[in-house]
């Protein structure tokens, strides 16, 4: 594609977000803090407002059409869901708040029933928090622990560290990433992820920053449990999935109680739904499902080439142009990575970065990314990290790098 | 620009650049740390008094520009005064730092009054507090203390 049609091509994108069209300190806004979450197109917030307008009703409980009519758009979401995650069944996908919850609930409802004292649960070093607490509360109950596949100093997992720590320790589970959201690497988790089958460990995968990038091919990378948040996805926030394999999800008892999860309660006993409803008790976030699945079916529509070659494009240009700012540093420099560019300068802190940009209307985020063993391993206080998604465009990169370049000789 | 210039003033700058009694105490009497969870800024106040008045008064740590000037702003304004005074000063400064009616008294807040600039930056108010929060704590007893609250 040429570069005329490539732009062209953007801005048609960019067109479906009307969030991005405004200013913010008097400037054109370029949002640039896309890990943290996206915006939405104009459809799905369409389909928000059309689902409280007129659908609105409660799922799976009334005979009445508007109950039936949500119960169905509800149903046909997951529906859409095991489409965007390679054709998986939709019984397997589970809706939580995110993928927060996601972790939660494999680590209370899966992992803590087998967990013993001394087993270990294993996670990487590139592990955002959401990925790491929920494991230490049931490892701290279980008398478990916590061991850490390491990270390079260019930000990849030392994956030759790995075949042995699946031999030599007793894990029960292996946790990972799979596009870490500090440095942007792209792990090699299909590599990882045969690794763990062969030594016969399960493993959860958390997608959280993959999902927003490409179609995930879950019967290809075949995890036992994944992971991911629709807020990040061009969704709505409330609302992410858990899709986990059916021998592992129909063996495992609920995570909350509640209506909408029983087949039959009596003061004595409870008989609890099939998944995914045992997993979904009380009333759901169903404008959230109805939400994301229309942003999930607007992302698969794009073209999934023209997108990841416009979001590589943008993250080189990036990291050109910064990495031509004296005393700046590019954290993260594994060969696979997603559009996202960490940095740190020399005697500026990401922090004075952030509200410098701010000014300028260029959102980032600025600090520890919620990764702080990551941090401290790096030797960081944090970084300044822009991430960029498909709406974005060349311009924006370019404003950024003259930011910096400014708040670089602001402070010298 | 003009926001931004009031936030980073010279005596900011400078003391970023060059903070003042940013050193650990060996014979320290109270120390207390100060972290922002959100942003994992982290500092360590240092005090030494003679139960009544501070002797020395130092901080180390990491932080942005803020934070960092803030902390060595008050190392330099509350060495020397009595614990009382200290006190009066935290208030005062907290108070200086948080609210937009009042103004700050040049003669009075000295260079101080250059931390005044976060007040337009409600996300960064906290970086400017951390180091007076932290002293509080010392001051108190009280081991660790966290802008967040
Ligand atoms: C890699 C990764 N995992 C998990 C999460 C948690 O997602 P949420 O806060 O939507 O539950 C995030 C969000 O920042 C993330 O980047």
């Amino acid at each position: 594609m040429g570069i005329e049609t490539a732009s062209q091509q953007v801005q048609q994108w960019r067109g479906a977000f009307p969030l991005l069209n405004q200013l913010v300190n008097g400037q054109p806004l370029v949002y640039l803090d896309n890990a943290a979450t996206t915006q939405k197109p104009q459809v799905v917030i369409d389909r928000l407002q059309r689902y409280y307008a007129h659908d609105n009703a409660n799922i799976h409980r009334g005979v009445h059409a508007l109950s039936q009519r949500a119960t169905e758009d509800y149903e046909a979401a997951r529906e859409v869901v095991a489409r965007f995650l390679g054709g998986v069944e939709s019984r397997q996908c589970v809706f939580v708040r995110g993928a927060t919850e996601a972790v939660n609930l494999v680590a209370q409802c899966y992992l803590r029933p087998k967990l013993g004292e001394g087993d270990v649960i294993l996670l990487t070093g590139m592990e955002h928090h959401a990925n790491i607490v929920p494991w230490q509360l049931v490892a701290e109950e279980r008398g478990a622990r916590i061991e850490v596949l390491p990270v390079t100093p260019e930000g990849e997992l030392d994956l030759e560290a790995l075949p042995r720590m699946l031999r030599d320790l007793p894990v029960k589970l292996m946790a990972f990433v799979h596009t870490s959201n500090s440095l942007g690497t792209i792990n090699p988790s299909a590599e990882i992820i045969a690794l763990c089958r062969e030594a016969g460990v399960p493993v959860l995968l958390d997608a959280a920053q993959a999902a927003p990038h490409q179609r995930l091919d879950v019967p290809a990378l075949d995890p036992d449990f994944l992971v991911f948040s629709g807020h990040k996805t061009y969704g709505p926030t409330g609302i992410g999935v858990l899709y986990a394999k059916w021998q592992h999800l129909s063996q495992m008892p609920p995570y909350q109680g509640g209506g909408d999860m029983i087949l039959k309660v009596s003061f004595e006993q409870t008989r609890f739904k099939e998944p995914p409803e045992r997993f979904e008790a009380g009333t759901p976030h169903i404008a959230g499902a109805i939400g994301l699945a229309t942003a999930l079916e607007y992302f698969m529509e794009l073209d999934q080439e023209a997108l990841l070659a416009h979001e590589a494009a943008m993250r080189q240009r990036a990291e050109a142009g910064l990495g031509e700012i004296e005393g700046l540093r590019i954290i993260g420099q594994a060969p696979r990575k997603a559009s996202v560019v960490s940095f740190v300068v020399d005697d500026v802190h990401p922090h004075d970065i952030g509200t410098f940009l701010d000014q300028d209307g260029i959102a980032i985020r600025a600090g520890h990314h919620c990764t702080q063993p990551l941090m401290k391993h790096l030797g960081l206080p944090g970084t300044a990290r822009a991430s960029f998604a498909f709406y974005n465009t060349m311009e924006e990169v370019d404003a950024l790098v003259r930011g910096v370049q400014r708040i670089v000789k602001f402070f010298r | 620009m003009h926001e931004l210039e009031e936030l980073y003033q010279e005596i900011i700058l400078e003391h970023n650049k060059r903070p003042r009694n940013f050193r650990s105490l060996d014979d320290h009497t109270a120390h207390a740390e100060g972290n922002n969870p959100m942003c994992g800024d982290e500092i360590e106040v240092f005090l030494k008094t003679d139960g009544d008045r501070i002797e020395a008064l130092t901080f180390q740590g990491e932080g942005c520009a803020i934070s960092k000037a803030s902390a060595s702003l008050m190392t330099e304004a509350l060495t020397g005064k009595t614990v009382q005074e200290a006190y009066a000063e935290i208030d005062r400064v907290m108070q200086l730092l948080k609210e937009q009616g009042i103004e700050p008294d040049l003669a009075r807040d000295g260079d101080i009054a250059a931390l005044t600039g976060v007040r337009k930056f409600p996300a960064r108010i906290k970086c400017a507090t951390l180091a007076w929060h932290a002293l509080h704590a010392a001051l108190k007893g009280e081991g660790n203390t966290s802008t967040e609250e």
